[in-house]
């Protein structure tokens, strides 16, 4: 199964100035096709380990390979890596002075050298498939939260990512507007996207999750399948955190 | 005729027509609007570039590796933080009278002269103005830019800039007014400005009150007609806000 690896993280840490350590040596796989979900009380490193992984955060120590190559390494022109790792925000950070069509396109002709014509016919498909399409002309400002965050979804499969990173994608939306961006993460999911997600939806994760992790004070404490994990929780504090949420 | 009324008519004959002092005035006038646009210039130009340093320089503080770049990156950066303490910590009439009368005393082009000094100090202050724009993006921009797969200046070319101009626009505009009467004082290095000229008349005919005035009408005239181009642009900005 080491082949199927796209993701190796080995030992990671950060450290924010001399007091704060919010990850205290993380190792972790990511497999390709693999949905993992990340849990864990707020400031327990699950979204600093995340925007580590397209180095978003600069790590203090350890290493982490990405199809093949060591991506902390400063040589590595790591631009050209985060082409192949799409990343949603819980704030969605649409870029407001462009449509959701130029949204869409603005990398994929600048970074992958495509036409217009091709970029757009690639964004309208997606669009089509979350719904949207006839939004392409509008600006963020007149969408809503759930669209706004559908749009930052497919706007990163624009760049046809190997892999795609969820820094939970739905804490920012109402209510009502969870479920829409939660169908366009499962359908994704069920067409064989490797997925990272760091969220507060425990329904999602049982459902759609391979493998669930459980982070606390920097560190992986314990990690398994849906059922393992919340069913049959090992730890001390994942017992405690399930027992508040659930 | 009243009395009033032929006094002013022999006043303005005296300050205008006679001999033709109204040219004080006009040529006044022109190297004001140059010293102006120059000045305007050369200030958005030095603005932009020492904006770009400490945004790049501050921005990129916790991610970057202390390369030999960063090392140079740093050392402008400070440069850029000494040249806005000094150009905005002291007078801009001192800055004129160093520039016109001691570094280029043996050149008499006063409107170069007083363009460069006028440009060297609204440079630190436009730099501040376009790095609190760049600064007032919302770092979530910057982040979702580098995810895909933008480097840091393309980045800042396709998705920051774009917002900063059209937030900045108002203040920079408004930095032109402020930037078009600050040249009054171009005087001070014998630079035969707009208020020069009044002050030139004036002192040939002993009459103050004429060309002063007509001086000033002259400013508000201007400051004026810019504001209310700046009131249309604010509109014009605010209503296709997305």
């Amino acid at each position: 199964m080491t082949t199927d690896v796209l993701i190796r993280v080995k030992d990671l840490e950060k450290h924010f100035g001399k007091e704060i350590h919010a990850l205290n040596g993380v190792s972790a796989e990511i497999r390709k096709g693999e949905v993992v979900v990340i849990i864990g009380p707020s400031g327990s490193g699950k979204s600093t380990f995340l925007r580590c992984l397209n180095l978003l955060e600069m790590p203090s120590a350890g290493t982490i390979t990405f199809e093949g190559v060591d991506i902390t390494d400063p040589k590595v022109n790591i631009n050209q890596h985060r082409q192949k790792m799409g990343m949603v925000f819980q704030h969605f950070n649409l870029f407001p002075n462009m449509t959701v069509l130029k949204n869409m396109t603005c990398a994929p002709v600048t970074l992958r050298k495509k036409t217009k014509e091709a970029a757009e016919a690639t964004a309208k498909q997606l669009l089509e498939r979350v719904g949207l399409l006839d939004r392409a002309g509008a600006y963020p400002n007149q969408l809503s939260g759930g669209q706004k965050q559908r749009i930052a979804i497919v706007r990163a499969l624009c760049m046809e990512p190997d892999v795609m990173l969820f820094d939970e994608p739905t804490s920012a939306l109402d209510p009502e507007m969870v479920g829409e961006v939660l169908d366009v993460m499962k359908q994704l999911a069920r067409e064989g996207m490797t997925m990272v997600v760091v969220t507060h939806e425990m329904g999602f994760a049982r459902e759609v999750g391979d493998r669930v992790i459980f982070m606390d004070g920097g560190r992986i404490i314990e990690q398994g399948t849906p059922e393992q994990v919340f069913e049959h929780p090992q730890n001390a504090r994942l017992k405690e955190f399930l027992g508040k949420i659930l | 005729m009243p009395a009033w009324l032929e006094d002013i008519r022999y006043q303005f004959n005296l300050n205008f027509v006679e001999r033709n002092r109204w040219r004080f005035i006009t040529t006044g006038l022109g190297n004001t609007l140059l010293i102006t646009l120059f000045s305007l210039m050369l200030g958005v130009l030095i603005g932009v570039v020492i904006a770009g340093v400490r945004s790049t320089y501050d921005k990129t503080a916790d991610t970057a590796r202390p390369t030999f770049g960063r090392k140079v990156l740093g050392f402008f950066n400070g440069f850029c933080k000494v040249y806005i303490t000094v150009l905005r910590g002291t007078p801009v009439v001192v800055q004129l009278m160093i520039i016109c009368l001691v570094i280029f005393a043996w050149s008499d082009n006063g409107v170069a002269l007083a363009s460069l000094a006028f440009g060297l100090n609204s440079g630190a202050y436009v730099a501040e103005i376009i790095r609190g724009g760049i600064m007032s993006i919302d770092n979530g921009q910057f982040e979702a830019g580098r995810s895909l797969g933008f480097n840091y200046l393309q980045t800042m070319w396709h998705v920051v800039l774009p917002q900063v101009i059209k937030n900045v626009l108002p203040s920079l505009m408004n930095e032109f007014i402020a930037l078009l009467k600050e040249t009054s004082v171009a005087g001070y290095a014998a630079v035969r400005d707009l208020t020069y000229g009044g002050n030139t008349i004036a002192g040939q005919t002993y009459s103050y009150f004429m060309p002063l005035i007509a001086v000033a009408l002259i400013y508000l005239a201007l400051v004026m007609s810019l504001t209310w181009v700046v009131g249309r642009v604010e509109r014009r900005l605010r209503s296709n806000d997305h």
